[in-house]
């Protein structure tokens, strides 16, 4: 049996999580205070995954970024990629808070979409 | 100009203040804020993670900032943009008639002795100038700043490249540049590590990050997803002795620490790098308070409170970072809640004068509490008390007692610095146990728990 301990980034709280696996399956989970916790573990042993936040550029805008999200946690791996994309992007303003940004990024299947909205100058 | 209500602040405790305000009953009300946006330091914080407690969903600190401003704006509430507070002070004597308010037309009705304004506040902006406002009571929320480099002492040359954390997180979020390419973290505190993940999905290179403290200042949860995600190193019991460079930062010499924080002769290692970021440590901006002269509580740098959030200056209000260092956003937003339902029961005289404040008073390893006193004939049915421990405990319990009987002990697991804690205190409790003189809070550590 093998025991790993997590830190669920669920929320503030930041439960010490401990799993026990045994070859590759879960066999207990303990010290998460929500379920929350338990699928933060079995996620994180088997497709870990985050939300990601940044910025893309406004033209027009009051500001020059406007500041952007994942709608769902994508995987670890392509954080990078994302960014990428991201950075790519140029958005004309006026930009409403729950705009769409990018329907798939980086074949995730998963919008983001804007966090803040940027008024036209 | 005359205000029943005055907000100065119109971040996350301003706005929440001023919404609880509004459906209390407050109708003439006006909130300051300095920025040229509504929502504070929310509006540079765009990570996820604000909100779950209030909204039962992961937001970011623009999103959460919208909820409430839309709130405001739903409510018709007025602010005043870009207007800076430049003095708080006590009403000049002679300048408010007695019978000024029933001559100045359809007044909101305040009983006897509430009609007198509690403070002046002197405000400045382009359009308008400077002018004053009498306010019949005041909320402060002016929120904290950053510690600085020259309140920190760390030797060396002042070349460019060294910023307080957060003033990175403004450059890079809301005005769209980079400060730099290779990074030295100062200080383990939350907005350091935020923005030490910022910093490197913008493709600069943080090298590490250094704590003075043998423990972290920050979420557990953020050294989890903004430091171990990204392999960047936690050096705790290390701080920065010197900063090399003349026109531009161009390396800082780390240097481990004793356990009385001093730096350890031997232990220097150099790191390149053309920036030094600092997170360490948040201090409530209260010179505004200080001007009006309210009573500070040295462990907090913010006022001393009752149970209704009043200093005690009578009818000023405090609440948010402005009273304390939070760490989440959604406890800010509580409070302030409460500060705007009692300023609004003290303006129609609902908030009886105090007649016996009942000490609350944060010992073994407690800090301080928020608030410092309460009065159980003015508490509403349940007081929330937040407070900071002073150390790291495993398997302590948190315990309360009345006149230095234990009345409750709760296990935790985990307490740190870097996290709030709070108790709730109930009035039917509290009045069950009589003339009751003095409430402790404290820490029992488990046998040789303390670390």
């Amino acid at each position: 049996m093998e025991k790993r301990e997590f830190v669920c980034i669920g929320c503030p709280l930041g439960c010490n999580v401990t799993v026990d696996t045994e070859g590759g399956q879960i066999r207990s989970i303990a010290g998460n205070t929500c379920p929350r916790g338990a699928d933060y573990v079995t996620k994180e042993l088997t497709d870990p995954r985050r939300i990601v936040t940044s910025l893309v550029r406004v033209k027009g805008g009051e500001l020059p970024v406007v500041s952007v999200k994942t709608e769902a946690d994508i995987p670890k791996d392509r954080i990078g990629e994302c960014i990428g994309v991201l950075k790519d992007i140029e958005l004309q303003a006026p930009v409403r808070m729950g705009q769409v940004v990018a329907e798939d990024i980086c074949g995730t299947g998963i919008r983001v979409i804007a966090t803040r909205a940027d008024a036209a100058l | 100009m005359k205000k029943d209500l005055v907000i100065i602040g119109g971040g996350p405790a301003g706005l929440a203040a001023a919404i609880a305000a509004r459906d209390a009953g407050v109708e003439d009300l006006l909130i300051l804020e300095r920025d040229a946006r509504l929502g504070g330091i929310l509006n540079q914080c765009i990570h996820n993670g604000f909100g779950l407690h209030t909204f039962r969903e992961e937001l970011t600190g623009p999103e959460y900032a919208g909820r409430y401003i839309d709130q405001v704006l739903a409510r018709d509430i007025p602010c005043k943009l870009n207007t800076m507070v430049v003095d708080l002070s006590d009403v000049p004597r002679g300048a408010e008639g007695e019978k000024g308010e029933a001559e100045g037309g359809p007044k909101p009705e305040r009983p006897e002795g509430r009609k007198k304004s509690v403070c002046l506040v002197t405000v400045m902006n382009r359009e308008e100038g400077i002018y004053t406002i009498e306010a019949g009571a005041v909320i402060l929320a002016m929120g904290c700043r950053e510690r600085s480099r020259g309140a920190l002492n760390i030797p060396g040359f002042r070349p460019a490249g060294i910023y307080s954390a957060g003033t990175a997180q403004r450059y890079v979020n809301m005005e769209g540049r980079m400060p730099g390419r290779e990074v030295v973290i100062l200080g383990s505190g939350d907005i350091g590590l935020i923005m030490a993940r910022r910093m490197t999905l913008e493709g600069a290179r943080v090298k590490l990050v250094a704590e003075l403290m043998p423990y972290s200042g920050g979420l557990k949860r953020n050294i989890v997803q903004c430091l171990d995600d990204f392999g960047i190193p936690l050096k705790l019991s290390h701080t920065v002795v010197d900063i090399r460079g003349k026109e531009r930062v161009e390396a800082v010499v780390i240097a481990r620490v004793d356990e009385y924080s001093r730096p350890i002769p031997g232990t220097e290692e150099t790191v390149t790098c053309d920036t030094l970021l600092l997170s360490c440590g948040l201090i409530p901006e209260n010179e505004l308070s200080d001007s009006l002269g309210v009573e500070m509580n040295p462990a907090t740098n913010g006022p001393k409170v009752n149970e209704s959030l009043e200093t005690d200056r009578e009818g000023v209000f405090a609440c948010g970072n402005v009273l304390h260092v939070h760490d989440l956003v959604d406890y800010v937003s509580e409070e302030a809640a409460q500060a705007g339902r009692r300023a609004a029961a003290f303006l129609d005289g609902r908030l009886e004068k105090t007649k016996r404040e009942i000490p609350i008073r944060a010992v073994d390893g407690v800090r301080y509490t928020v608030p410092a006193s309460l009065d159980t004939g003015r508490m509403e049915e349940t007081q929330v008390v937040r407070f900071r421990v002073g150390n790291v405990y495993r398997d302590a319990a948190i315990e309360i007692s009345f006149d230095g009987k234990v009345v409750s002990s709760r296990k935790k697991k985990v307490l740190a610095p870097g996290e709030m804690e709070q108790i709730n205190l109930k009035k039917a409790d509290l009045e069950q146990y009589g003339d009751l003189k003095e409430i402790r809070i404290a820490i029992r550590p488990a046998d040789g728990g303390k670390q």
